[in-house]
Formats: C-alpha cells, sequence, structure tokens
C-alpha cells in the first residue's frame, strides 16, 4: 500500500500529464501549441530553480546562463547544419556560418569543429553548463558565500556572458544572435510536424526530469539539502560537506536548464543573448515564485501561467501591456505569497487528502517536500 | 537629465495625439464609402485564404512599443498608420479599406519572431510593416520566409540581405555611404579619415565598405584609425584624445541609441567645435538629435535619403500631415518617411498585380513608381531595395538639418557590392 504522500505525487503527476500530453494538444492549433511548447523550455529552469531555491536556500539570479548555454550548443550544432557549402555559396568563404562571413572571418574557429557532431552537441548542451556551475559552486560555496551575495554574483557573471557574446560578434553571432536554423541531423525542424513531435519531446524530457528531482527530494540527499536551508551550521557539524551538496543541486538545476535552452533553439528557431542577460534570469525567478517555490509542479503552472498572461496580455493591449503584467506580480505577492501552490495547499488539499483516505490537516505541511 | 525630458514629453504628447487618431480613423469608412462599390470581388483577388473581406484588408503592424527601442520605433508605427488612414481615405486598396492588427515586439527577438508567426498563420495578414533592427529582421525572416508573408522593413541597414518576401524601404549601406564620402572629399578637400562605430553588425560592415571606398577610389585618402564601442558606451574620452592628436580631416561615425548623447556632448566638451570639424554621421537623425539636443551636434554632417526639411511641396503636405495626427512637436526621422512608404508601395503593388496574393505581389513589386513620395521619386528595384537619392544634411542648433547636397541621379541600390566585401 503506498504512503499518501506517493499516491499524491502520483496524482499530481498524472493530472500535469494528461493537460500537457491530451487536454492542450487536442484544444489548441499548432501555433498556440507551439507557444506552450516554448513555454515548457522554461519550465526545465524553474524546476531547477525550486530544487536550488526552494529546497536548498540557493537563490541564483542567473540561471539564464546556463539556459543560453545549452540554447547556443544547440543552435552552433543546428547552424553547421544549415551552412552547406550549397546554401553558402554566395558568400566569400562558402562553408561557414553567414555572420562569420559578414564579420571578415575567412575559417572556422576551433571551438565550433566539434560541433560537427550532434551527440557531442547533446552531451555539450548538460555538461557545458553543469560545468561552469561546478565551478561557480566551488569558488562560492567553499568559501561560504551564499544568499544576497552569491546572488549578485550569479547576475554579475550573467551579465558579463552577455556582454562577451555581443562583442564577439564574428565568433557567436553578437546582438542578432544565431538564426535562420533549418534542420536537425537532416529533419525540418520548421514544419507544423515536426513542431509536434518537439512538442511531445518537450513534454516527456520535463516529465523525465520532474521524476528526477521528486527522486532526489525523497532520497536523503533531498532531506540534507533542506536541513541546510533551514541551519546549515548545524548540518556542518554534524559532519556532512555542505558546499559538495549544494554544488551537486547548482549543478544539477543548471545540466536542466540547458536541457530546456536546447529545447528552446529547436522550438524557435533561433538564439540571442537576450535569454542569457539579467532580465529573463530574473524573469524566471518570477516564473518559480509564481508557481510556489516549493512546488515543482506548481513551478510548471506558474511558467505557464505568466507566459501565457503574457503573450495574451500583449496580443489585446499592445499599448498598456506591461501594466498588466505588474499588475499580475503585485497580485499575486500581495495575495498568494507563496505562489498558486498555496492556494492549492489551503484550499484544495484537505479535500484531496480526505478523497485519497488520509488526515489532512495532519499531513498537508508535507505536500511541499515531494511534488 | 534634460534629454529623457524631452523624450518623455514627446511620448506622452503622442499618446495624447494617438487617441485623436484613432477617431479619425473610424471615421474614414463613412467617408469613402462610395469608392468601395465597385470593388471586384474576393473569391477573384484573394485564393491563398488571406484576411481579406468583401470591404476590408487586414495588415499587420509589428514593431516595439514598449522596451529600449519604443522611441526609435513609435515613429515609424505613427507614420505607418498615417499611410494607412490616408489610404483609406482615398478609397482603399481594390476597394477595401485596410484594418491594422498591431503587436509588441518587445525589443525583444524572439517576441518578435513569435508575433510575426501570429500575424502570419493566425490573422492571415495580407502585408505586414514592422521591424527596426537587424537583429529583429533577422528573427523574422525564416519565418516570413516559410508562411511566404511579406514584409515592409524601413531601416537604413547593411545589405548582405536579399529576401523574396522583403520590400526593404530604407537606404543599404551603400547608397549611405558612397555618395557622402565623394561629396566630403570634394568639396571638403579631405584626405583623412577616422572611422567610429557601436559595436554590431551595421556599423562594421558600413565601416567596411566606407574604408573600401576610401582607401580604393577616393584619391591620396586615407584611414587613419577605425575603433568600436559596445552598445550603450558612454565613455568616449580616449578616442576623442586619440582624434584630437591624429587631427583626421573627417571623423565618420557610426554611434548609435543612447551612446550618441555621450558621444557628441563629450566631443563638445573636448573643444571639438563641429562647425570647424568635419564629422559626417550616416546614424544620426532628427530622432536621435531629440536626445542629443541640437546645441551639441550643430554643425556635423549627416548622409541620409530623407530630412524633415527637404522643401518640396509633396514633402510639406507629408510634414503637415503627420503633426496634424500626431502633434506638433513630433519629428520625422529618415527611417520614420521610410516606413510611410511601406503602405503605399504595397498598396501600389497590389494594385499593380490586381489582387491580395502575396506571391503575385510580390512579383509585381519590381518596377512599382511612389512619384510623390516625400523623399521625392521612388522605384523598386528588381532586388528588393528602392532606388533613391542620397542627401547630405547639416545640423541646426534648432535640431533640423539644411540640406546641402542631393546626388543628382537616384542610387542604384546594391546589397552585395562587389569589390566592397
Amino acid at each position: 500500500m503506498l504512503s499518501l504522500q506517493n499516491r499524491k505525487d502520483i496524482l499530481f503527476l498524472s493530472i500535469l500529464a494528461a493537460i500537457l500530453l491530451i487536454v492542450l494538444p487536442m484544444g489548441l492549433d499548432a501555433f498556440r501549441l507551439n507557444l506552450i511548447g516554448k513555454y515548457l523550455t522554461y519550465a526545465f529552469v524553474t524546476i531547477g530553480l525550486v530544487a536550488c531555491w526552494g529546497d536548498s536556500g540557493i537563490l541564483s539570479l542567473g540561471q539564464g546562463i546556463f539556459f543560453g548555454l545549452g540554447g547556443y550548443c544547440m543552435a552552433m550544432f543546428l547552424k553547421l547544419q544549415a551552412s552547406t557549402l550549397e546554401a553558402t555559396k554566395n558568400q566569400s568563404t562558402p562553408g561557414i556560418p553567414d555572420f562569420m562571413d559578414w564579420n571578415q572571418i575567412t575559417a572556422l574557429p576551433w571551438f565550433w569543429k566539434p560541433f560537427h557532431s550532434l551527440s557531442f552537441s547533446l552531451i555539450a548542451m548538460m555538461v557545458i553548463p553543469a560545468v561552469l556551475a561546478v565551478v561557480i559552486g566551488a569558488a562560492m560555496f567553499k568559501r561560504r558565500v551564499g544568499g544576497t551575495y552569491f546572488a549578485i554574483i550569479t547576475q554579475a557573471i550573467a551579465s558579463v556572458l552577455t556582454i562577451l557574446i555581443v562583442g564577439q560578434q564574428g565568433y557567436i553571432g553578437g546582438v542578432n544572435g544565431i538564426t535562420d536554423l533549418r534542420t536537425l541531423d537532416g529533419w525540418d525542424i520548421r514544419t507544423d510536424h515536426a513542431k509536434y513531435i518537439l512538442y511531445y519531446a518537450g513534454v516527456v524530457l520535463l516529465l523525465a526530469c520532474l521524476l528526477l528531482l521528486r527522486f532526489v527530494r525523497k532520497s536523503k540527499l533531498g532531506r540534507i539539502l533542506r536541513a541546510m536551508r533551514d541551519q546549515e551550521d548545524r548540518v556542518r557539524f554534524s559532519g556532512y560537506n555542505v558546499a559538495n551538496f549544494k554544488i551537486f543541486i547548482f549543478a544539477l538545476a543548471a545540466a536542466m536548464a540547458g536541457i530546456g535552452g536546447a529545447l528552446f533553439t529547436l522550438e524557435v528557431g533561433f538564439m540571442s543573448p537576450t535569454f542569457v542577460g539579467i532580465v529573463p534570469s530574473i524573469e524566471m525567478v518570477i516564473y518559480c515564485a509564481v508557481g510556489g517555490r516549493n512546488s515543482l509542479v506548481g513551478a510548471v503552472y506558474g511558467t505557464l501561467l505568466v507566459n501565457w498572461a503574457r503573450t495574451s496580455f500583449s496580443e489585446s493591449f499592445p499599448e498598456i501591456w506591461t501594466f498588466a503584467m505588474g499588475g499580475l506580480f503585485i497580485a499575486i505577492v500581495l495575495f498568494l505569497p507563496g505562489g498558486l501552490a498555496s492556494l492549492y495547499q489551503n484550499y484544495i488539499d484537505p479535500y484531496v487528502c480526505r478523497i485519497l483516505k488520509g488526515n489532512g490537516r495532519q499531513t498537508s505541511h508535507t505536500v511541499d517536500k515531494a511534488i | 537629465m534634460p534629454d529623457k525630458k524631452t523624450h518623455l514629453l514627446k511620448l506622452q504628447a503622442s499618446r495624447r495625439q494617438m487617441l485623436t487618431g484613432l477617431s479619425a480613423l473610424s471615421l474614414s469608412p463613412f467617408l469613402s464609402r462610395v469608392a468601395y462599390a465597385d470593388a471586384p470581388s474576393t473569391a477573384a483577388v484573394n485564393t491563398t485564404g488571406l484576411a481579406v473581406t468583401d470591404d476590408t484588408v487586414t495588415v499587420g503592424i509589428l514593431h516595439s512599443i514598449t522596451g529600449t527601442m519604443a522611441l526609435s520605433e513609435i515613429g515609424s508605427v505613427e507614420a505607418e498608420k498615417l499611410a494607412i488612414a490616408q489610404i483609406n481615405e482615398s478609397g482603399g486598396v481594390l476597394g477595401r479599406k485596410i484594418k491594422f492588427i498591431q503587436e509588441d515586439g518587445a525589443s525583444d527577438w524572439p517576441t518578435f519572431a513569435e508575433k510575426a508567426r501570429k500575424l502570419l498563420e493566425n490573422d492571415k495578414c495580407a502585408s505586414v510593416f514592422g521591424c527596426w533592427t537587424s537583429a529583429s529582421r533577422k528573427a523574422v525572416l525564416p519565418v516570413f520566409e516559410q508562411y511566404n508573408g511579406l514584409l515592409y522593413y524601413p531601416t537604413f541597414y547593411e545589405g548582405l540581405e536579399q529576401s523574396r518576401n522583403v520590400i526593404y524601404t530604407g537606404q543599404e549601406a551603400t547608397q549611405q555611404i558612397l555618395a557622402g564620402l565623394d561629396w566630403i572629399s570634394k568639396e571638403k578637400n579631405a584626405k583623412t579619415y577616422y572611422l567610429l562605430g557601436s559595436d554590431y553588425i551595421w556599423p562594421r560592415t558600413a565601416n567596411k565598405i566606407a574604408r573600401k571606398h576610401i582607401e580604393n577610389h577616393l584619391k591620396g585618402s586615407r584611414v587613419v584609425g577605425e575603433e568600436y564601442f559596445p552598445l550603450g558606451d558612454s565613455q568616449f574620452n580616449s578616442v576623442i584624445n586619440k582624434i584630437k592628436l591624429m587631427k583626421p580631416d573627417v571623423i565618420y561615425a557610426i554611434i548609435v541609441g543612447g551612446s550618441n548623447v555621450a558621444f557628441y556632448k563629450q566631443l563638445k566638451a573636448a573643444g571639438l567645435d563641429l562647425s570647424k570639424h568635419n564629422l559626417m554621421t550616416i546614424s544620426v537623425t532628427e530622432d536621435e538629435i531629440l536626445g542629443i539636443g541640437g546645441e551639441n551636434i550643430a554643425g556635423a554632417y549627416a548622409c541620409m535619403k530623407y530630412f524633415q526639411s527637404i522643401d518640396t511641396p509633396d514633402n510639406k503636405k507629408f510634414v503637415a500631415a503627420f503633426k496634424k495626427m500626431w502633434g506638433e512637436k513630433s519629428v520625422i526621422g529618415d527611417v520614420t518617411q521610410a516606413a510611410y512608404l511601406g503602405p503605399w508601395l504595397w498598396k501600389l503593388a497590389v494594385e499593380k498585380a490586381g489582387t491580395f496574393d502575396i506571391s503575385k505581389v510580390i512579383d509585381a513589386s519590381p518596377g512599382v513608381e511612389f512619384k510623390n513620395a516625400p523623399e521625392g521619386y521612388v522605384r523598386i528595384h528588381k532586388n528588393h531595395h528602392l532606388w533613391s537619392k542620397t542627401l547630405v544634411g547639416r545640423a541646426r542648433t534648432d535640431g533640423q538639418f539644411d540640406v546641402i547636397y542631393e546626388t543628382p541621379e537616384l542610387m542604384e541600390p546594391n546589397p552585395f557590392p562587389v569589390g566592397y566585401q
């Protein structure tokens, strides 16, 4: 017999899976579904933020770095595929990406060469963000830098990376980004059919990441992370190496953000430095806060809600939609400090517990610990 | 921060004016009811499922009206709305009134791509007027090619592009650069040039063209320095010191956006008097001077295809109509005028094709002439750019330009200039 908590987790995941895999594809046309697919790529970042921020107390304002790195790895692979000798025969140097030719670069730089390989690119989109996260984490957490200082430093790194990309336009496309991506190993990613497949692939990967994070949360590791969040010194005095646990969860979140970035590139068809900087990084923290920073599924719903609101407000009121978004955030902070998840917690959870045969009052506070 | 204030004032003014403008728009169907009577049937002029009804045709406007680019792009939006209102008053296109759907690109390139898809796939717009920066154009280009849409792009830009689905109503780089350099070389007997630019594709490509022209075509001339600054940079003292040391005959500046304010103020503070020192720019229009301040840039030469002060009846009519719709204080820069051309060129191409079908409109576009454009006679080249003149203007303290030179002939657009790459 499964415990109440496990039964609840299965219920929540099934509802989310049913919405994403059945309800939305049936109710929406190809264009709207592709937009949902785009929003879901941000959810890879926000569920990572739940693990880092909600569980472990590490607030990173630079998750855009990892999202962008993953996206750029995928974009570099796709750009090389699009830059065949045939397609680039009008350039002064055929066979290299068009923006390099515009910037008088005459040979493919060395760091582009491995991206001819799909398997390398797929590994790189997770490993490069994770390795960078380990480096940042080692530099910060080993020195016991945390809290606001850590948040500010991640923000500075996001800013540095944007400036680097914008400045090196001959090598990585500058402000324009890497555009006009066409095929993935011969498969045209721009057709409606491809968008459906990418959508389902994205949903399945997202559910897999959710399961992985649930596993982490329920394990002993997850309990240590929560203990660190609440009383870091006590955990340290108990003999645990706090820094290593933090580095691990930060790198895991970074790798997931990388997957999200790569999927984003596939869904949208280009990558640009607008996704690396400070603003998108903070926006992703907002999605997480709207959903509820202690709830994995809440973060997914939060991401969908904010982005859906942004799209529909800006379509209906192009002149004043930013005010509507601001109003939404203020309303959430004022009335739902715990995000959408607290709405659930306060009003729906007691009924769910009763239905799943348990005592709502006693168990409701454990909801945040799993899904 | 007096400059910011001016901008805000302008914005507020234009918001207020927008309301009066819109009410004027809603009157227009009553005024021109009569003209729609003998319109060709919808089945005949729309075979590809565009948003065309018996009395309306829907187009899209896609610019940033929020975010950092809003200040530049709002002028284009205003010009496009003015052109649409005027076309509707004069009877519409193929007997149909133009309705527009406006979307906000929010100064964010992926948002541009998303909204472009919406306008084409969902709204079935018969054409779209939009984009400003090269980055936003590059982001939407694959979308327009995939869905076979039609984009009218207003900004002067670096060239190196020619898409079947885009009509470029601004100048490509050689049109804007070559004649101006020839003029300053001859009139001012300039031999040494110092090239400056913001660090992205347009200034870099433009300076590459300028350098090749100076070195290969202007006898005895040379480039003595070339430097780039990050977008938004505000520290120009070190380069200004170098300029003072090297004393080039011409400072050739392609600095964009907010950096301009710092650059021209620091030039003035360093004692470089532009009434004695030659400075030529291709990036400062009347719009930018609002921020820079006329007193800081007076004396500089700008090379464009349009200035608000052009003294022709057609331009005076245009300026008056623009100010009536958007306020006395509004100014009209080169790009704003080029945006105004978009709806008119589309109307002329549709009427030439006799249908709204995008492929046929595109096929009909080369050779389309707009004789009474504010900038003068305009014709679409088969490479989808416009034949246009190049003017040299000299900035005045009141933020306007005196037109001091104009090429006698129209310049042929040449987006892939051989020998300049």
